[in-house]
């Protein structure tokens, strides 16, 4: 198993690469580059030369994009074409924002979404099931930023029990940043819930239909009981496959929601970037988002062969 | 203060008429519609006077994680909006379209106002507490000229020279005679620093703020300094900028409370906003204008009965109701709004006339001349479909034009200044015959539609090197009608700047330069007790 992992590992880092070569290649052949993007209809021949020159715009493609590689192997993301800073510094409290809201949605979202599926395939066929699946699907099927902008009008404008800006910064106390974050965690959990809630109900009806079930039954077991100590170790697989990928969306999906209640996130930081050809940044963005989606995806894989014994004896 | 913003303050507190207003002001040389701007704000402003305290929180369109508090750096609201709290300019844009003195306490042509004399205000401590002198001065205005990506570089290239008289006095020597130089001198990256400053990450101002928080595209905050020296302004404590570029979630931070007032009102929401007993709308009429540039040097467009057809066809009524709801002036095919003083009144306003515009394009006798416009949503918003209404409107007097959609990203890069036919836009100037300079000169690297016409280029020579208001005036109003009838810009609309606050904000009042009270909302606005 310690092969598989190591295996698995090898693939991530070579995903990685490809998604960063893909990354600078779309910011390449945008048209125009950054010296324009700032310098809008201000710009002169001679201004424009002049920012191009200090921007190190007037080297090869190539050669910038391989200086750039070996520099983030150090751990050196470079600096931003547009204002200067640090890469690492500008990304790093953009990057904890989004952590802290995929976090706080996801520490809400995945107990309420197996809780509710385990419910319904409890109850399955009775009114709850209906209800549960009919609001989640209803939540679902709505665009997120519409979902947000019926959450502000009644929960922020209407009752005025939360902001609708959740421009947190680095100094809020954590009891704050909850309650600013509360309104985009919402939004985020009621998009996230139905998937995850109805791959657990499927997942653990579709064990309930075999034998060794249908043998706990006969034993005369409480229905809660099968299903939780039965059915649900079996049904785990899909279930864990189904969260990280949901995960994943808290971590890479956000920017909508970000951009609606001016939460200061990463997937922001990395929309800005873009339309000023900032390419250090958004390579780094772009890394990020990339490395999370191959760690989670990873981290899912093993969690199901974990929780696969035929899976977890080496053979 | 200038004189007409004691006379406004007096209006203010009821201490005169409007009636008494109107004529002190009409004889200082405000313009008709900045008279009336003002004396709409005064209704609003009478019942209260200014208070000390409070910190006004804005949301801000406008911003970006790349902004720096670098001067030379700014192209958006919310950084000079802050700026303007940090900084001051020589000389102050002012709502009645005049410049007044600011950390220049007064200033004079010599030579044929081919030299400028600035003589500077004494006493005045930037916020490291030494005193703004000759040297800053020099210092601050060079960050703009020679070598430099500043975007304030246009408004200096035609300074040969800036040098030290003494410690309070400055000379700016130019190519040409200028009578507006004081206007060139408000555009808002000129601002003061001390000499060789550069730390941009603490910056050092004589304005009535110091930074307190920076985090680009994200939040600033600024706090009051206890010894700014203007009268009558700096009111805040302080002040709280939250970047938000949504258009929706800036207008729910209004309506919730969050913050006091925003900037760049969706013009469909204004309706809506106006209802609210608790939110004010500052409408600002003002020099921002759609262009449709035509290249007058590029078939088919050498002709100039193509050019009037197009300006026949477009119904400008329309564009103004469908792109701006009604919040804008109609355009007359040359640059200078109505609130500029040079505004060329009496002009008759080009109508939309498909009849007309059939006979000038069957009389330039061109059977098919392949018109295309290269329309993106870049140049500005609502861009494609105004592109797409004048197509509608081309089609009824007979003349096809095709419309072709550009990507938005390059846009200025590629199709700006090199496709014949290309929507763009203008934000305006402070001085009419900057605005001509800048559009229309011959040579002038923006001129987008090629104008080269030798009358015109004698008349800005003469309207710039004038020092007499009523020759300068004919001649600016001539350049204004050559435009009108033969130049190579359609231009159907002005816009409005559209901001609003909820009903604790005071001072903030309407300029025709740029939004938030030409970024000078954190200089002039207080907080009701």
């Amino acid at each position: 198993m310690g092969r598989l992992i190591l295996q698995r590992s090898i693939l991530g880092v070579l995903t990685l690469l490809a998604a960063s070569a893909l990354i600078f290649i779309g910011t390449e052949i945008l048209p125009g580059d950054l010296a324009s993007a700032i310098l809008q209809n201000q710009a002169t021949p001679e201004t424009l030369a002049k920012l191009r020159l200090d921007l190190g715009l007037d080297k090869p493609a190539i050669v910038r994009y391989f200086a750039w590689l070996l520099g983030a192997l150090r751990g050196d993301f470079g600096h931003s074409l547009a204002n200067g800073r640090d890469v690492l510094e500008e990304i790093t409290p953009r990057f904890a924002n989004t952590m802290f809201l995929a976090a706080y949605a996801a520490v809400v979202a995945v107990p309420l979404a197996v809780g509710l599926g385990l419910a319904a395939a409890i109850r399955q066929g009775g009114v709850f099931d209906r209800t549960v699946n009919v609001l989640t699907l209803m939540t679902i099927s709505v665009p997120e930023y519409f979902l947000a902008y019926l959450l502000i009008k009644y929960v922020a404008v209407d009752l005025g029990w939360f902001p609708s800006l959740a421009n947190v910064s680095s100094d809020t106390p954590f009891f704050d940043r909850l309650y600013y974050a509360f309104l985009p965690m919402l939004t985020l959990v009621l998009v996230i819930v139905a998937h995850m809630m109805r791959m657990t109900r499927a997942s653990v009806l579709a064990v309930m239909a075999s034998p060794y079930i249908e043998m706990a039954i006969l034993k005369g077991l409480t229905k809660t009981r099968i299903v939780l100590r039965h059915a649900l170790p079996n049904a785990l697989a899909p279930i864990i496959s189904v969260i990280a990928l949901n995960l994943a969306y808290l971590i890479v999906g956000v920017v909508v929601v970000e951009t609606v209640f001016v939460y200061p996130g990463l997937g922001q930081l990395m929309v800005d970037e873009v339309s000023k050809h900032d390419v250090p940044v958004v390579q780094a963005c772009g890394l990020i988002f990339a490395a999370t989606f191959i760690a989670l995806n990873m981290l899912a894989d093993i969690l199901s062969i974990l929780s696969n014994p035929r899976l977890r004896q080496p053979r | 203060m200038s004189e007409l913003d004691t006379w406004y303050a007096r209006l203010a507190k009821g201490a005169i008429s409007r009636r008494e207003f109107m004529g002190r002001a009409a004889a200082l040389g405000a313009s008709s519609v900045a008279i009336s701007t003002m004396l709409e704000s005064s209704a609003r402003a009478a019942a209260d006077t200014p208070t000390k305290g409070g910190v006004l929180r804005l949301g801000l369109a406008g911003g970006s994680t790349t902004d720096s508090v670098d001067v030379t750096s700014y192209n958006d609201s919310v950084m000079i909006d802050v700026a303007h709290g940090l900084f001051n300019g020589l000389v102050e844009w002012g709502q009645d379209g005049k410049p007044h003195p600011e950390l220049a306490e007064s200033f004079e042509p010599r030579n044929g106002a081919k030299d400028w004399v600035f003589n500077l205000r004494k006493g005045v401590k930037f916020s490291n507490g030494q005193e703004f002198t000759a040297d800053d001065a020099v210092y601050s205005l060079n960050l703009h000229r020679g070598d430099t990506k500043s975007g304030g570089a246009s408004s200096m290239k035609p300074v040969t020279d800036v040098k030290k008289l003494d410690k309070y006095q400055i000379q700016i020597s130019l190519t040409a005679p200028d009578a507006d130089l004081p206007y060139a001198l408000t555009d808002y990256h000129i601002l003061m620093v001390p000499e060789n400053f550069k730390d941009w990450a603490k910056p050092v101002g004589t304005g009535a703020f110091t930074l307190e928080k920076f985090d680009p595209g994200v939040r600033i905050v600024l706090k009051k300094r206890p010894d700014y020296w203007k009268d009558g302004r700096g009111w805040l404590d302080g002040a709280d900028v939250t970047v938000i570029n949504d258009g929706s979630a800036r207008l729910n931070a209004l309506i919730s409370g969050q913050v006091d007032a925003i900037n760049r009102v969706d013009h469909k929401a204004v309706g809506l906003l106006s209802k609210s007993p608790k939110i004010e709308v500052v409408r600002a009429p003002g020099g921002w204008h759609t262009v449709l540039a035509m290249e007058i040097d590029k078939d088919p467009y050498t002709n100039p009965d193509i050019r009037l057809a197009l300006k026949y066809a477009i119904d400008r009524e329309q564009i103004l109701k469908a792109l701006f709801s009604g919040y804008g002036t109609l355009g007359n095919d040359h640059p200078i709004p109505r609130t500029d003083p040079y505004f060329n009144s009496e002009l008759p306003q080009r109508p939309h006339d498909p009849e007309k515009a059939a006979f000038h394009f069957k009389k330039a006798g061109v059977s098919d001349p392949k018109i295309v416009l290269q329309a993106s949503d870049a140049a500005f918003n609502g861009a494609v479909d105004m592109a797409t209404l004048l197509q509608a409107d081309a089609a009824k007097a007979g003349i096809k034009l095709e419309v072709k959609k550009e990507p938005a990203d390059g846009f200025w890069d590629n199709v700006w200044l090199k496709g014949p036919f290309v929507e763009s836009y203008w934000g305006g100037r402070a001085a009419a015959t900057q605005m001509l300079s800048v559009d229309y000169a011959a040579g002038a690297p923006w001129n987008e539609t090629h104008w080269k016409n030798e009358k015109f280029e004698k008349l800005l020579a003469d309207a710039r090197g004038e020092t007499d208001e009523a020759k300068r005036k004919t001649y600016i109003w001539e350049m204004q009608a050559m435009l009108n009838e033969d130049g190579g810009a359609v231009i159907p609309a002005f816009r409005d700047w559209l901001d609003a606050h909820n009903n604790k904000v005071g001072g903030h009042t309407p300029h025709g330069g740029f939004d938030m009270d030409n970024g000078m909302i954190l200089d002039k606005a207080w907080l009701k007790s």
